[in-house]
């Protein structure tokens, strides 16, 4: 079986894939252990599996393992911990900006690879930036209160 | 594809780890450990709660968390009665090994049942706890007090710590129906915004929802249902995935799957797999499902509320409006589609799943799979958030029956497709309504004549049993859809009118607030018709036509915080940019007896498009005793922010034999640009019952942002949803 090398969360990892074409989801989610990227469409249309691939949010169910490859890839899990969370995850934490909380991990992936490039975002560009993730809980109006939190962290 | 032997594949899991380095996880099948004799008959203490020895306390609740924040509220309520802070008390809820039966958790009932009943465990517990402490320092129970999970005399002095009283045994008492619980005025947690002890972990990609949990030696596997619903199926050709290594393929009679122990494998595989499906074309289609709904064979017609004549009043008014409203069939459509993992052998069944009735669960999985009850347990574990009965009862049916059928644990993950497609909807409902004012603009007469799906008694059939041949019960229930029918304010003659319609083309369960919305869409669209026939202010109408101080209130209070300026609608002053802007107001007594929610929204239409954008909501909300403010007002901004996506997006469109929305490009939902401003006014009444907040919010949206639209542009939308197209045609 053809062999892929990539880092996640700062450490090498080596995993092996019969089918090159293996979303990276399934990957972390599975062999790796990962789950708090999570499965939502497959599709590419909800957001709910974003990670960061070389700093830029990504689809994992959309990215097939071959081309995630020599890659350094950051997850949720690779941001902080319950005990000791990062900005954003502090920040959703004071904020209580979830319900279920499935679209969490996807949300905050893709508002760090947002505040990355926007440091001091308007509401309005929070709005635009997470057109893309769907959250059916209806916990917008604290996700955006989150996100503006951190940016301010 | 590489030459790679099955079994080689199979002992790989189709994936080889050679390094890796993350910090351990934590294991994923830790939930499965039992206590074996438990108490689980709600008559006793012991099956609600046990006093540890280190002074924690464990609740057992039979209502579940589906992230609404249960958890912390009834920990707060044990808490209170205890005289434990809520940090230390650790709530297990819906696995039915370890907690009693409180019935499903709907209804918006999961506090004022779920939690009353712990509550009423909790302060007959707290007697027992004054008593052993009296003994053991000499006191009156009278004299003693209990803060901090420690018992000391009320003038000072030695105490005695909870966990050295109990100490782990058990209480051995029954729930005392009378224990006195405390005065909401000493209230010391109840009241309090606590924080959800889950948002951390699952803001960290911690939490262990169903989707996440794993057994030794369990299969993955996808179900592989038919584009129309009642399909048979007439062939499959293995040979279509014969390039995938390592999968089965099971089929009983329509049932069809695909198991792997790789998941991946399986999901290729699912969608690899040729099945050749019979269908039918017995569906009415979406189209002209309004007009399908009126001319439908009815069960029977019934009266459930009458007052006066109100159909020989309307006879003789000449001040009359009548208009029909539709609402279609709606997904539940969760964000994770729904998943279960069940472990059949032996004769015993285990399964973990997000279902809001555990209870209900087994008895029915028992029932369908030939299991004594005693040897079927459910474990609730976390999901994406359901609303209802969303697919995940179905998915663990599906799973025990293919973990019966292998021998091996199955872990069964439904697909996009699977969970907007086959969920149980919510249900199409059409309305007509007639009211009439008097000379002195009193409402004379109202009527609503309702079509909604007949509800026929016994379980909901699960698909994976209906496929395989298995007999089960053939129920038909969509929750309590008639309520809120009526007006909530003074009218002279009143009646509704249920149509039950036979057949239902779909599926259904009990969609979040059900019936709700759309009857106060109806009645509250009717309401401002009738103001605006007045020539009144929204408000002034409303209030003027109340007696309940609390329905006063909190209309007062929503007007208050959204800067209602009094003048009756529409909108005469332009807005720029070739918008026309609006506000509306809706009120609903939920069920007509439970909490009272006002509702006031702006919104800006553009009549080129007919797209439209809610700028800001102000919400008042008046459940009597407020347990938790920031998880309530955590739900009720989810209330506003899903029923808007409902009332602007959501159909679910089917043609004569297939559903065509299946995904989230053809079941779209609300965006984050659309998100609006939220602000919500709670009033806290610790005197009063509490009323469940789950849904009661939901209920005023679609009349509020309807009457909004009229407010800004003339035209009342009567058909949900509000999608552009509508919108523009209905302002061309
Ligand atoms: S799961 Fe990847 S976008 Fe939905
Ligand atoms: S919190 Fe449930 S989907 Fe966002």
């Amino acid at each position: 079986m053809p062999m892929y090398a990539f880092r996640l969360n700062g450490a090498p990892v080596s995993i092996d894939s019969w089918d090159p074409a293996q979303p990276l989801l399934y990957v972390l989610r599975g062999a790796l252990g990962a789950h708090g990227t999570k499965y939502g469409c497959g599709l590419g249309q909800c957001g709910a599996c974003t990670v960061l691939v070389q700093g830029r949010a990504v689809r994992s169910c959309t990215l097939p393992i071959a081309r995630a490859a020599g890659q350094a890839i950051t997850t949720i899990e690779g941001l902080g911990t319950p005990d000791r969370p990062d900005r954003l995850q502090a920040a959703f934490i004071a904020e209580q900006a979830a319900q279920c909380g499935y679209c969490t991990s996807g949300m905050i992936m893709a508002a760090a690879a947002f505040l990355s490039e926007t440091p001091a975002p308007t509401a309005d560009e929070v709005r635009q930036a997470l057109a893309g993730n769907l959250c059916r809980c209806g916990t917008h109006t604290r996700i955006l209160r989150a996100v503006i939190r951190a940016s301010r962290a | 594809m590489p030459s790679l032997s099955r079994r080689d594949l199979l002992r790989a899991g189709g994936v080889l780890i050679v390094s890796f380095a993350c910090g351990p996880l934590r294991p994923r099948h830790a939930r499965a450990q039992g206590a074996p004799g438990k108490p689980l008959d709600p008559a006793q203490v012991d099956s609600f709660l046990a006093v540890h020895a280190d002074g924690s306390v464990t609740v057992y609740s039979g209502k579940v968390d589906v992230g609404t924040g249960l958890r912390v509220a009834i920990a707060q309520l044990a808490g209170e009665e205890l005289g434990v802070p809520a940090e230390r008390i650790r709530v297990i809820d819906g696995d039915t090994a370890l907690c009693p039966d409180q019935g499903s958790t709907g209804g918006s009932n999961g506090l004022t049942r779920g939690g009353a009943e712990v509550r009423q465990a909790a302060a007959t517990a707290r007697q027992a706890l004054l008593s052993l402490a009296a003994a053991r320092l000499g006191v009156p129970p009278a004299e003693l007090a209990i803060a901090d999970g420690i018992v000391r005399p009320a003038r000072g002095g030695a105490g005695a710590a909870i966990g050295e009283l109990v100490g782990d045994r058990r209480l051995a008492l029954t729930v005392d129906p009378n224990a006195p619980l405390r005065a909401p005025s000493t209230y010391a947690v109840v009241g309090r915004s606590l924080p959800r002890p889950d948002v951390p972990a699952k803001s960290t990609g911690r939490h262990l929802y169903v989707h996440d949990f794993t057994l030794p030696d369990m299969l993955h596997a996808r179900v592989i249902r038919p584009a129309a619903p009642g399909a048979t199926l007439v062939s499959v050709d293995e040979s279509s995935i014969g390039g995938i290594s390592g999968v089965r393929i099971v089929r009983i009679e329509d049932f069809l799957a695909v198991v792997a122990k790789d998941e991946w494998a399986a999901v290729r595989a699912a969608g690899a797999l040729r099945a050749v499906w019979r269908e039918t074309r017995t569906l009415p289609g979406s189209e002209e499902l309004d007009r399908w709904t009126r001319s439908a064979p009815i069960e029977r017609d019934q009266a459930i509320v009458e007052r006066g004549d109100a159909v020989a009043a309307l006879a003789g008014a000449v001040r009359l409006v009548s208009a029909s409203y539709f609402w279609p069939f709606q997904s539940h459509a969760s964000l994770g589609p729904a998943c279960a993992v069940a472990d059949v052998r032996g004769g015993r069944a285990t399964v973990w799943s997000s279902s809001q009735g555990t209870h209900a669960m087994r008895a029915t999985l028992a029932r369908v799979f030939g299991f004594a009850a005693a040897d079927v347990r459910v474990v609730f574990m976390d999901g994406s958030g359901s609303y209802g009965t969303n697919g995940g009862d179905h998915a663990a049916a599906d799973a025990v029956l293919l973990s019966k059928t292998l021998g091996q644990p199955v872990r069964v993950q439904w697909s996009r497709q699977d969970e907007t497609g086959w969920d149980p909807k919510g249900p199409q409902q059409l309305l007509d309504v007639r009211a009439a004012l008097d000379r002195s603009g009193n409402i004379a007469a109202w009527d609503t004549e309702m079509w909604v799906p007949n509800a026929a008694p016994g379980a909901r059939p699960l698909l994976a049993a209906d496929a395989a041949g298995l007999a089960q019960e053939q129920g038909t229930n969509a929750g309590a859809v008639t309520q809120n029918g009526d007006p909530p304010y003074r009218a002279d003659n009143v009646r509704v009118l249920v149509h039950w319609v036979k057949e239902t083309p779909l599926a259904l369960s009990n969609l979040r607030a059900p019936g709700k919305i759309a009857n106060t869409f109806a009645v509250e669209s009717m309401a401002d018709e009738l103001a605006v026939l007045a020539g009144a202010d929204a408000v002034q109408f409303r209030l003027a036509r109340l007696d309940d101080p609390r329905a006063i209130e909190v209309i007062a209070r929503a007007a208050g915080a959204f800067g209602w300026q009094s003048r009756p609608a529409p909108n005469r002053v332009a807005a720029a940019g070739g918008l026309r802007v609006g506000r509306g107001i809706a009120y609903v007594r939920y069920k007509q007896a439970e909490n009272y929610v006002a509702m006031a929204m702006e919104v800006a239409v553009d009549p080129a498009t007919g797209r439209m954008a809610v700028r800001r909501v102000s919400c008042a909300h008046d459940c009597g005793l407020v347990v938790n403010p920031d998880a309530l007002r955590n739900q009720i901004e989810g209330c506003i922010v899903q029923t808007l996506s409902r009332a602007l997006h959501e159909e679910v469109r089917f043609d004569r034999a297939r559903v065509a929305s299946v995904d989230w490009a053809s079941y779209p939902v609300l965006r984050f640009p659309e998100a609006p401003e939220i602000d919500v006014v709670l009033i806290d009444r610790p005197g009063e019952r509490m009323f469940g907040a789950g849904e009661a919010a939901a209920a005023p949206v679609a009349a509020a942002l309807a009457n909004a639209v009229f407010d800004a542009t003339g035209v009342r939308l009567r058909t949900v949803p509000f999608t552009a197209e509508r919108v523009r045609a209905a302002l061309a």
